[in-house]
């Protein structure tokens, strides 16, 4: 396939067409390749091929409001292969930026994607990133994403993690995050798992910094054999400082769930809170649904979809 | 769901559902006390009676919800025994309930929760049921059915799903609790709207504004039933006997017998 194929393959397996707004900045990356790249001004990418994957630099510029959210596609089209992906993101004094990455392999058998991300969130500056997951229906997908991030003195950093169309794999989650004073963090995954899947999702949040925030949201469901650990940790050593971890997970057929919040506070005018629920749908839930015509799996179906929703912002 | 222009042309004398001597106890504690109900398609029945009466335990047992499945006597819908059919199966056949308590349900929009089962899912439609519970669809169809929406709004959040399945039975069980006085009129206009599109409505109540929406009515106290008829001759009777009621929290037991006979005896 040409590169222009490729990335109407990319585009097409996400439900999507490609990006052709001029004020949008796109990049799209196909195995170790960059196929296309656009920016706009304040945002730089720069993009270094290597055998099995790619290492990408992002900074905005200090000041810099890129209006629009960024795409960056990344994928595989053929079913086997590894994609390491080493990405290191500054966003510069005041610079505010979204990005919405997609991460695509539509016919994954035997996948390996790999990332490494570096994140740097200057002061007052602003970070949105989405990371949203489309698998084929067979898995075959080992995803290890590791995240190591610093907010500076009032910056604010949002992740999303989102895997609910296609089989979920392997997957093994590891995020970090150092805030300083009035910084604020929110940290969301969204998974759905069946078959065979394993999902370990490790996040690690401190809240260095005088009157820091930081919420750690993990909302899971499990069916069929798959697997779910959660082990959020949230460590609080500066007064004023303020978290709170939250887990959900459904649990249905032979599924199984561990959640292990750990809350650690250091200073006694900080505070931080934790809420972990583990189980299946709710029945009073189920039957009002199936009191409307649905039937059990749709109506489970149904519950699950909601509990999932990005709309869905926890407390 | 079988739609209610294709209910049998039988069924105009017949009741579309009995309850026959049924009993149903939880735990230790009779709730259910060989009661024998019959409603009839089209009208507006109540079902009266004070906190405790078993009203609740009625209507979950006529859905067939999980810990009220085990009975003596039978529920017959259409002339066909309910006994081992699942909630999904009786909403097929055109049975709903409307919650005294309705469900929560985090990131599930409005839109999503009236359309599931829903007739017809086109936006029209949807807003249409909406606005027919008084809820302005522009503001309310992309909200959550979650713990944001205040009781009142669930309670006709929840109405305007049922209206959106069209069904051929309603089990209401207190449509008015948490319900301010507008809004009442709405829901007592959508029970009139279920009414003419032949739907046999069940309201659950120890209301008597709700028990004036009805054409029929039983009144029913500790699991039995004490007297049925027109509206008018049960809310003299309820007005009378019930508020307050004479032998409720812990009467003593000889009392409350002999008042539970004289009341019994009178019903007949
Ligand atoms: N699971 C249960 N175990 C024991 N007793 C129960 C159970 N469920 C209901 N009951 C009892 O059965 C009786 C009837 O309850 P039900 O909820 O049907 O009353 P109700 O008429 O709906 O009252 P209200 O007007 O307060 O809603 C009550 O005395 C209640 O305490
Ligand atoms: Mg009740």
């Amino acid at each position: 396939m040409g590169k222009d194929e490729l990335i109407t393959a990319l585009y097409e397996s996400l439900g999507e067409s490609c990006v052709t707004a001029p004020d949008v900045a796109h990049v799209e990356i196909h195995g170790n390749e960059v196929l296309g790249i656009h920016l706009v001004p304040g945002l730089e990418i720069e993009a270094q091929e290597r055998r099995d994957g790619i290492e990408v630099e992002i900074r905005v510029l200090a000041g810099a409001r890129i209006e629009q959210p960024v795409r960056i596609c990344f994928g595989l089209i053929p079913e086997s292969g590894v994609q390491r992906i080493g990405m290191q993101t500054r966003l510069e004094a005041g610079a505010r930026i979204a990005i919405l990455a997609s991460c695509t392999f539509p016919n994954a058998i035997d996948i390996l994607h790999a990332m490494n991300a570096e994140i740097e969130v200057g002061p007052g500056a602003e970070y949105l990133y989405l990371e949203r997951h489309v698998h084929g229906r067979e898995g075959g997908v080992r995803l290890v994403p590791k995240t190591k991030a610093t907010l500076a003195e009032d910056a604010r950093l949002r992740t999303d993690f989102e895997l609910l169309r296609g089989k979920a794999g392997d997957i093994d989650i590891d995020y970090e995050a150092t805030c300083r004073a009035r910084s604020v963090l929110e940290m969301a995954a969204r998974i759905s798992g069946r078959g065979r899947d394993r999902i370990r999702i490790h996040e690690h949040a401190h809240l260095a910094g005088e009157h820091a925030r930081g919420v750690l949201t993990t909302s899971i469901a499990v069916r069929e054999q798959a697997e779910a650990e959660i082990k959020n940790t949230l460590i609080a050593s500066a007064a004023h400082a303020r978290g709170h971890v939250d887990c959900k997970e459904i649990v249905q057929d032979q599924a199984v769930a561990h959640a292990i919040p750990i809350v650690e506070v250091r200073h006694p005018k900080a505070h931080v809170t934790h809420e972990a629920a583990i189980g299946s749908v709710d029945s009073k839930q189920l039957e009002t649904l199936m009191s409307r015509g649905l039937d059990e799996d749709q109506a489970t179906d149904l519950i699950i979809e909601g509990l999932l929703s990005p709309a869905y912002r926890g407390r | 769901m079988q739609s209610m222009d294709e209910t049998p042309a039988t069924s105009v004398s017949h009741p579309i559902l009995e309850i026959d001597d049924l009993v149903l106890d939880m735990g230790e504690k009779r709730v259910l006390d060989h009661l024998t109900l019959e409603f009839w398609p089209g009208h507006v029945h109540a079902v009266i009676g004070p906190n405790g009466a078993g009203k609740t335990t009625l209507a979950a047992t006529i859905m067939g919800l999980a810990g009220y499945t085990q009975f003596s006597g039978d529920i017959r819908f259409g002339g066909e025994s309910l006994r081992g059919l699942g909630v999904d199966q009786r909403a097929a056949r055109g049975i709903t309930l409307a919650w005294q308590e309705p469900a929560r349900y985090e990131g599930l929009t409005i839109r999503s929760f009236i359309g599931a089962g829903a007739r017809d899912r086109s936006e029209a439609a949807l807003a249409d049921v909406l606005a027919r519970v008084g809820l302005d669809p522009a503001q309310y169809l992309d909200r959550a059915v979650d713990r944001t929406l205040s009781g009142g709004e669930r309670k006709r959040v929840e109405l305007a799903s049922i209206l959106a399945i069209e069904p051929r039975l309603v089990l209401m069980d207190e449509p008015d609790s948490g319900i301010d006085v507008e809004a009442l009129n709405r829901i007592f206009d959508a029970i009139k709207h279920l009414k003419a599109r032949g739907a046999t409505v069940l309201l659950i109540t120890h209301s008597l504004a709700v028990l004036r929406q009805a054409d029929h009515a039983f009144l029913i106290c500790s699991g039995k039933l004490m007297k049925k008829g027109l509206v008018g001759k049960i809310e003299e009777f309820f007005g009378d006997a019930c508020l307050p009621c004479s032998h409720q929290n812990e009467p003593e037991p000889g009392k409350r017998d002999r008042d539970l006979r004289s009341v019994a005896e009178d019903g007949q």
